[in-house]
């Protein structure tokens, strides 16, 4: 899945996220976390927004979240929406319905 | 007569994480993700995407889940259905059900996501939800309209502004619809459900329209506070002197069947299949609480 | 006798009559005798009391979050150019804020205190002192108190009104907060106490929570605290469905756990869901025909309402949770203030705490071994207060937590706590939105529980929900320097609280 513009997904409210993505100059993933639960979590949710861009074979990507305690399956959805926004492609619908 | 409770169906808004992180704490007989009304137009997609995975959450897996879809006519109902029945939902509810087409089209767009997904045809139930004049009208051939249909359901919100009035604490004004949805529903062998109370903090307005609707005959009532659960079961509840008759049916039933004779009488009445069904039916809602 | 044999005197060790007023010059001028303890200012009010540098001063927390008391005074300390002073306040909460500026310029040096929250509490995990504070209970502070390690030499007490000779209560005038608990053993030990009231009224003040004989000085000002505040954060009745729900399970928890008899006492902690209980109680009491001979610690307005409906015999109550309870305690003579050594000193001669029946409180965190710790949160860092926590579980017959299973994405029940406050063979029952679990040292419990139809799993499946809902916890990781030292009811060690890396 290619991303070609910027996109939001979420909010800063508790036990929710806020998902910005925006195209990655580099051709790479870049990844950037700000959470309430740092200390806790933080492998946790990097492996959660790897495994989802992954699954959903995003290969270049600038992704930063700003995180309110909110549980894995959360955190996927977030990064699902802002990706699909992102990637406003003609074929997107069906790519993400057999990649998710 | 079904053998699953559904007399409380907890409503929660799609669009919000917060509570879709903790609504599987309450008791209620099942969870219905909204992504119609309560979510804006801007967040379709995102809500959907929260019940998407929310409903794939191991702690869903114990209770029945129902998403309300937006209708198939809007450019958001095709994808809400497709990621729904992948997601797995147990029922889709459908929205604004004014003819038996509506029920036929989401027939069809469920059959097609199931065959895509690889889901057991058939798997996923239907709820229809009539909120309109016309949907009253044709209650009788929408309950008809699917072997997926588990019930049919009254929205009062936008069924009492078709009618051009408001919604009383009486309620009145909802007499006939509510009459129409329980008619078509028994004749179609399917549950009767009413519509939400939204006035969330008045527990004894709340209690006084449950009566009601229980005492008409409706399987039970859509939720939007938690408190409001405990309080409806309690309605539903059989009292402690219907249980013990329950229990007494049973007994003589399970006697007369060791017995191998056919013919079953409590306190020289006869016992029949309907009476013993009804007993089994008294035994399973008192297993959430006795009305006290 | 006017000639008194001098060998005598020597003899038996006494001394000779010099005059009328050597211990009272203060009556030699009888213009001055009303008013003597009487002081315009604080200043002249500390100038006084012989306060010098490195001393102990003391302060009660009655008002809660609306305390106005401390950050006064410790201003005034600081400008009259006071340093390395041991701060001894019952407890401390977020609008003590202002304290960090004052650690920071010397003019604090030491804290004890029951509990910290807000910028302070984090300052001080940071490594902000350099002498790490000691956390205490309630009961526990008043052992210290007595045996002398807390030597308070001022006690700066805040009070709603009082006489010119130092009688003094929180019950009448405007800054009303109640029960004055605590304040009443600063009162009685402190070398020397000043109050502060708001409103000098007319000689004799009663009720007198704190009296003449334990005041030296008396200042008035324009405010003490705000009384309204008392009643809001941790000690609002709430409204939240999951609250309520572990409420009601925890009402239903003591239903069936053989100790709700007529005339049982209970208590509640601060927190949502713990106040929640007794409203859930109300309907069983009606119900079973039951009374409950006296509730205890922080009295709300639920206990005032069931009071004064006849559920409630007594009302012992040490600290007023909220405006309603305040106004009650001088209106019901059912409602009785006691200190905070009549609540819950582990060497009184009598706690109200030991004739407990019930406590439901609360936790931050609590481990497969039910260990609690209520002063520190998941990321290490202090926000919380001992309070009468591991005063009530060692000493009631059934002690339950309440809290939910997770608070966001952070788990209550977990594998380890970082901290112990109150160790787990005295804590019973733990109810949660998911499930309840019994302490294994207690099988009649267990047994009593299983007979209902509550959801009773263990705690060990309990975590493994949380951990479910929440993914691993990361370990926190620690510098060697020690921040806090966490003391038992009785003055030992039960634990550290280290200095968290950034």
């Amino acid at each position: 899945m290619e991303i070609l513009q910027r996109s939001y997904a979420g909010t800063l409210e508790s036990s929710d996220l806020l998902v910005e993505v925006s195209p990655a100059p580099g051709r790479s993933i870049e990844v950037e976390i700000t959470s309430s639960v740092e200390k806790q979590f933080e492998p946790a949710i990097r492996n959660v927004i790897m495994s989802t861009l992954d699954q959903m074979g995003v290969s270049a990507i600038r992704i930063s979240i700003n995180d309110k305690g909110a549980l894995d399956c959360v955190i996927r959805a977030r990064v699902q929406a802002a990706v699909m926004r992102a990637a406003k492609g003609v074929h997107c619908h069906q790519l993400v319905w057999g990649a998710i | 007569m079904s053998e699953t409770l559904r007399r409380s169906m907890l409503f929660v808004p799609g669009s919000n994480a917060a509570m879709l992180s903790t609504s599987f704490i309450y008791e209620a007989d099942a969870i219905m993700f909204d992504l119609e009304d309560s979510v804006s137009l801007r967040e379709k997609d995102t809500a959907r995407m929260l019940v998407y995975n929310a409903l794939q959450h191991p702690l869903y897996k114990n209770i029945e889940t129902v998403v309300r879809v937006n209708a198939l006519e809007s450019e958001f109902g095709r994808s809400d259905v497709m990621a729904m029945v992948k997601a797995g939902v147990d029922v889709i509810r459908l929205p604004k059900t004014d003819s038996l087409q509506d029920v036929i089209n989401m027939e069809m767009m469920i059959e097609q996501a199931e065959m895509e997904f690889g889901r057991d045809l058939g798997s996923t139930k239907m709820l229809a939800a009539i909120e309109s004049a016309m949907g009253i009208n044709n209650a009788v051939a929408i309950a008809h309209g699917s072997k997926r249909l588990i019930g049919i359901a009254l929205g009062a919100e936008d069924y009492v502004r078709d009618l051009r009035t408001q919604r009383t604490p009486e309620g009145t004004e909802l007499l006939f619809a509510r009459c129409s949805i329980l008619q078509a529903a028994r004749s179609a062998g399917i549950m009767a459900f009413d519509t939400v109370y939204s006035d969330s903090g008045n527990e004894a307005g709340f209690l006084k329209e449950a009566r009601h609707i229980h005492n008409l005959g409706f399987d039970g009532k859509s939720l939007i506070n938690p408190r409001q659960i405990e309080l409806l079961h309690n309605v539903f509840a059989p009292s402690e002197e219907e249980v013990e008759h329950a229990l007494a049916v049973i007994e003589v039933a399970e006697h007369a069947e060791r017995q191998g004779s056919g013919v079953v009488s409590l306190n020289g009445k006869m016992v029949d299949a309907p009476i013993i069904e009804r007993a089994k039916w008294t035994l399973e809602r008192a297993k959430s609480g006795i009305k006290r | 006798m006017k000639n008194i044999n001098l060998e005598l005197l020597e003899r038996h060790q006494l001394e000779p009559y010099t005059g009328p007023h050597r211990l009272t010059p203060h009556l030699i001028h009888s213009e001055n005798k009303k008013q003597r303890k009487l002081f315009r200012t604080l200043e002249s009010a500390i100038e006084n009391s012989g306060l010098t540098d490195g001393m102990t001063i003391s302060f009660h927390h009655s008002f809660r979050g609306g305390d106005k008391t401390i950050n006064m005074v410790m201003d005034v300390l600081a400008e009259m150019g006071f340093k390395q002073l041991t701060l001894a306040s019952s407890s401390l909460s977020d609008v003590h804020s202002p304290l960090v500026g004052h650690i920071k310029n010397g003019v604090v040096k030491k804290i004890y205190t029951s509990g910290l929250r807000g910028e302070l509490a984090e300052e001080i995990s940071r490594g902000l002192m350099e002498e790490p504070i000691h956390i205490h209970s309630h009961g526990g502070r008043v052992h210290l108190v007595e045996s002398g390690e807390l030597n308070i030499d001022v006690a700066f007490l805040a009070v709603s009104t009082s006489d010119e000779f130092g009688n003094a209560n929180a019950v009448s005038g405007r800054a009303r907060c109640g029960s004055l608990g605590y304040a009443k053993i600063d009162a009685q030990y402190a070398k020397h106490t000043i109050l502060l009231t708001e409103q000098i009224v007319e000689f004799p003040n009663q009720p007198a929570s704190i009296a003449q004989d334990d005041v030296d000085g008396i200042v008035e000002v324009a405010s003490v605290g705000d009384a309204s505040k008392i009643g809001g954060g941790a000690t609002r009745m709430t409204n939240n469905p999951r609250e309520l729900l572990i409420a009601r399970r925890a009402a239903d928890v003591i239903e069936q756990s053989g100790y709700f008899y007529d005339g049982f006492s209970m208590q509640t902690g601060s927190g949502g869901a713990s106040l929640a209980v007794t409203r859930f109680l109300e309907e069983k009491m009606q119900r079973n025909g039951i009374k409950a001979s006296f509730a205890l610690g922080g009295i709300t307005s639920t206990m005032v309402d069931l009071h004064e409906k006849g559920f409630i015999q007594n009302l012992l109550d040490v600290q007023s949770f909220d405006a309603v309870a305040a106004e009650s305690m001088a209106r019901n003579p059912g409602h009785i203030e006691i200190s905070a050594n009549q609540y819950a000193n582990p060497a009184s001669k009598g706690a109200a705490v030991e004739k407990l029946d019930v406590v439901i409180l609360s936790a931050l965190e609590i481990d497969t071994d039910f260990n609690v710790n209520v002063i520190t949160g998941s990321d290490g860092v202090i926000r919380g207060a001992s309070g009468g926590h591991s005063d009530t579980a060692a000493s009631a017959n059934l002690t339950i937590i309440v809290a939910p299973l997770v608070r966001g994405r952070i788990p209550t029940v977990v594998n380890s706590v970082l901290n112990i406050v109150t160790v787990g063979s005295q804590i019973d029952v733990l109810v949660t939105d998911h499930g309840i679990a019994v302490n294994p040292n207690r099988p009649e419990i267990a047994e009593r529980l299983s007979k209902s139809a509550l959801p009773i799993m263990t705690i060990e499946e309990l975590q493994r929900r949380a951990e479910m809902l929440t993914g691993e916890l990361q370990p926190i990781r620690y510098q060697e320097n020690v921040v806090g030292i966490i003391r038992y009811r009785d003055g030992s060690v039960i634990d550290v609280i280290k200095q968290v890396k950034e």
